[in-house]
């Protein structure tokens, strides 16, 4: 169970060759092994969505996968989601609308919704709903954050 | 320039959404153990034995503690509302003699990695003999600890209020009603859990304990005196906090085994806790039944009111001491004039995780079971409940209205209000009477649809005491230090907006220190909807007193004899009817000495903000599942500093109530082993189970209390919902009374539809 496997995981566009136990998440191997600690834990049984990342383009719970099992597969988490200076428009329009408060949620809920958006980026309003139920917030009752997504999906459209 | 009133984009924000939040797992130091709690399986039982030798085994283990390592940390005292008995039921940091909780720390592991820690901890064997557990608060008592404390039982206090005859309210009474009601066992849940690192520095002598939250300097006094330190030899650090509601931030025992493992090991500690845990360990709330008897004449007013409570406070009695039933118990009464009160609340223990506050503590509740009479009042005198309510309510002519009875040790005197108005206003807000008819309209062809209405009086800005420091940086911009805690609500924000109304500059100019013992002598912290209260007003007492402190500073610079002729507008200082003008920037650097000022405010009474909610619900009557169709909050905010984030409290609330009134319970088997220990049994609202929570913000009153005028908005949000949508759902299936406990999740419903009428005539 402690034999170490050596890994290179490939991040926001970087490499970061890690040795890990298998039984290692991909969730600690991101904030533990390459420093990336904008993915949160929030349950570890995969109910509330606070580790979401993008892992080739889809949404997965990152304390739900292991981190040998990524492979080659490239993973997204918050911190590749602003182009330098430039915030994400989900990013964008969260603060905008005030679509945080404590924050920590976040980074699950930009990733969720980059990933629905990018698979459709005409989702409509029910069906974004619907992925938005995936992942839990406790503190904004998720109407700005439904609407920070909404304003964000149409930005990304023009 | 004007801040105040905007609804401006926050301060906290961006690092937040980048990634770059720094929460307390995110901490880490260099040769950190990491600490693992090994709990209770059992939820009451003697201890006979904890064997820890297979577990000081294994690989990266360091250390392994029970009860008899830590044998001098006293008990966690009482931060709030100390009542005299309560102290025997104080809790150790590591169970001593007995485990009275499935959860109850039993023993410590520390390791060099959390998955070493973890699987030491699991080879930890705790040999409990188990007795007979005690789930029912309403049960007669029982004892506390039979063996090592006898004759100690469960009751550990009863909370007494009264004002007014009962006995001659009683006695001209044309009716008597009764109700009994009950409030789920629920509470705050951040999506943050708990966690605390901390680091001695062997060089300074200091211990520094990282993931403060809530009250830091209360905290830092406590676990002080706690692990016999000398002032000045500790100090906690907040950094971002995701998300409070009450519940986090109170002293621990894990924030005390950190802190005294820091010392005793020699290495960094740190401690975060699993989900698992968090719903074992971390405060529950609410769980509270009454038993209400009203005194009313042919109007439905009230006459007397008497009102028997039993809060089940879990296994202990943990650092809130009475707080929860004194707030249910002083605010009980509402927004009604009830000439006459009685109230015995019954603080009980049992074998379930200990309790504490969340977010509208004891008000929830009560609010619940007023509004629910005033309901039953309305059905059984044939009259319309918010007809009842009207005749109730306290005029504005009688303002301030001193209750006669105090909450939190202060006197409960509600400061101001226009009760009748804002019920005026929200009904015609929400087009009530055309509501009611659509729903009518809706029923008559089969739907289940209804309405429900319910007030509330709220509490905010405890005081005694606030202080605010304000500086001007050499770089021209201003630095706020206050000993508030920031739990997400968005503190430095609202601070800075008072700050920069003041000094008319941009927010963006302006660095809110908080939660930093090491950075300022005085904090109360952050509860009881006291920041912007308190906090706030300090923090436009200190800015103005900067704001003198500069403009004496730039009459120096101009050579002039004083400040008369100066303003300060649009961040730089003017001289009037000249074209001379000074930076701030300027100023500064030109000074010598650093330009600061403080503030204090001081408040010896609460201020009572109030609201009204109303709910239209959807029942399905095949699956019994609710859906809240719309939801309105009308809130006397007396002033917003900033209205988007106001809003972002009610709506925040609301869902927690909604919570609380539809899916969140937690559940104990008849051995007391929890049923609700992940997210897949304990049932938050996603956004699927919520709807657009309207706002109906007033400004009509704002407090005398306070140079802002303002109110605070943490809590009204909640306290009325499980009181709307039981009377919504009530209506919708035209069955007054219907709703006598929460939450009502699907079964729950469909078992009392099948129930009803439970007492025929």
């Amino acid at each position: 169970m402690t034999d170490k496997v050596n890994i290179t995981l490939r991040v926001n566009g970087k490499s970061y060759a890690i040795a890990v136990e298998p039984r290692r998440s991909l969730a600690d191997a991101l904030r533990e092994d390459c420093g990336l600690t904008g993915t949160h834990l929030g349950c570890e049984h995969g109910v509330c969505g606070a580790c979401t990342v993008l892992v080739g383009g889809k949404p997965v719970r990152a304390c739900l996968m292991f981190a040998v099992q990524v492979g080659e597969t490239e993973v997204r988490t918050v911190e590749g989601l602003a182009k330098g200076e430039v915030l994400h428009p989900l990013q964008k329009q969260f603060w905008e609308n005030h679509g945080l408060q404590c924050g920590f949620c976040t980074p699950g809920f930009l990733m969720l919704a980059a990933g629905a958006l990018e698979a459709d980026p005409d989702i409509s309003d029910d069906e974004l709903r619907e992925v938005l139920s995936s992942n839990l917030c406790r503190c904004t009752g998720y109407q700005n954050i439904i609407k920070a997504v909404k304003l964000a999906a149409a930005e990304m459209r023009k | 320039m004007s801040a105040i009133g905007k609804s401006l984009k926050r301060l906290e924000d961006k690092p937040l959404l980048l990634g770059q939040g720094r929460f307390a797992a995110d901490y880490r130091f260099d040769r950190q153990l990491i600490m693992r709690v090994v709990r209770s399986p059992v939820a009451f039982g003697r201890i006979l034995a904890i064997e820890t030798e297979d577990a000081r085994a294994m690989p990266g283990v360091v250390a392994v503690w029970t009860a008899a390592d830590v044998a001098d940390i006293p008990l966690i005292d009482f931060r709030m509302t100390r009542i005299k008995g309560l102290e025997p039921y104080r809790q150790p940091v590591l169970a001593r003699e007995y485990v009275r909780y499935v959860g109850e720390p039993v023993a410590i592991v520390f390791a060099e990695d959390v998955y070493q820690a973890e699987d030491a901890a699991d080879l930890v064997f705790c040999d409990i003999d188990e007795g007979v557990v005690h789930l029912d608060a309403t049960a007669p008592p029982v004892e506390f600890m039979p063996e090592t404390l006898p004759g100690v039982l469960s009751e550990p206090a009863v909370i007494t209020k009264a004002y007014g005859d009962l006995d001659q309210a009683f006695a001209k009474a044309r009716h008597v009603v009764e109700l009994e009601v009950a409030v789920g066992r629920h509470t705050g849940v951040p999506m943050e859990t708990r966690g605390a690192l901390a680091v001695h520095d062997p060089n300074t002598g200091v211990l520094t304990m990282y993931g403060a939250a809530k009250v830091p300097h209360y905290n830092r006094d406590a676990i002080g005196r706690m692990l016999g330190l000398d002032k000045g030899a500790i100090e906690l650090s907040e950094g971002h906090v995701g998300g409070g509601f009450g519940i986090r931030g109170e002293l621990y025992p894990e924030d005390v085994l950190v802190c005294a493992a820091a010392l005793r090991l020699g290495r960094p500690v740190k401690w975060i806790e699993d989900r698992r845990e968090h719903l074992l360990a971390a405060n529950h709330s609410r769980d509270q039944v009454h038993r209400l008897r009203a005194a009313v004449d042919d109007k439905g007013f009230i006459l007397g009111l008497e009102d028997e409570f039993f809060t089940d406070q879990g296994a202990y009695v943990r650092t809130h001491g009475g707080t929860v039933s004194d707030l249910a118990a002083a605010l009980l009464p509402g927004p009604y004039l009830i000439p006459a009160y009685r109230v015995n609340g019954h603080i009980r223990l049992t074998n379930k995780t200990p309790s504490g506050t969340y977010r509208a503590p004891g008000r929830y509740e009560s609010t619940f079971a007023r509004e629910r009479l005033m309901d039953t009042i309305a059905h059984r005198l044939g009259l319309d409940a918010v007809e009842v309510r009207r005749v109730n309510l306290i005029p504005e002519d009688r303002m301030p209205y001193d209750r006669k009875i105090d909450a939190l040790g202060t006197e409960v005197v509600y400061d101001a209000g226009k009760y009748q108005d804002l019920l005026d206003k929200t009904l015609a807000h929400v087009g009530y009477d055309q509501l009611r008819a659509e729903a009518a309209e809706r029923r008559s062809k089969g739907e289940h649809v209804g309405i429900g209405v319910a007030l509330f009086i709220e509490k905010s800005g405890l005081g005694p005491r606030d202080l605010v420091r304000a500086r001007l940086l050499k770089d021209g911009s201003i630095e706020i230090i206050t000993g508030v805690a920031s739990i997400g609500q968005g503190v430095e924000t609202i601070v800075a907006q008072i700050c920069a109304e003041v000094l008319s500059v941009e927010i963006e100019q302006i660095s809110v220190v908080h939660g930093q013992t090491s950075r300022i002598e005085v904090g109360l912290g952050a509860f009881a909807s006291r920041v912007t209260v308190m906090t706030g007003s300090a923090a436009q007492i200190a800015s103005r007193a900067l704001h003198d402190k500069i403009l004496v500073a730039a009459a120096t610079l101009l050579r002039k004899e004083n400040a008369e002729d100066l303003t300060l507008l649009d961040g730089m200082v003017r001289l009037r009817d000249s074209n001379t003008t000074l930076q701030l920037r300027e100023i500064a650097e030109q000074t010598p000495e650093i330009i600061e000022a403080e503030g204090w405010f001081h408040a010896d009474h609460m201020n009572y903000p109030y609201g009204v909610h109303v709910a239209k619900v959807h029942v399905d009557s095949e699956t019994w599942g609710v859906k809240i169709e719309r939801y309105v909050v009308g809130y006397e905010i007396g002033r917003a500093i900033n209205p988007v984030l106001v809003h972002g409290q009610i709506a925040g609330a609301a869902v927690q109530g909604i919570g609380g009134a539809l899916l969140e319970e937690f559940v104990y088997d008849e051995s007391g082993q929890p049923l609700a220990t992940s997210f897949a049994d304990y049932l938050m609202p996603t956004s699927n189970e919520t709807c657009r929570i309207e706002m109906f913000l007033r400004e009509d009153c704002p407090s005398p209390q306070n140079p802002l005028g303002v109110r605070g908005a943490g809590e009204g949000g909640l306290t009325a919902v499980g009181a709307a949508i039981g009377a919504a759902v009530d209506d919708a299936l035209q069955s007054p009374g219907l709703v006598d406990c929460l939450p009502i999740g699907p079964s729950k419903l469909h078992a009392l539809v099948h129930q009803y009428p439970r007492n025929p005539g």
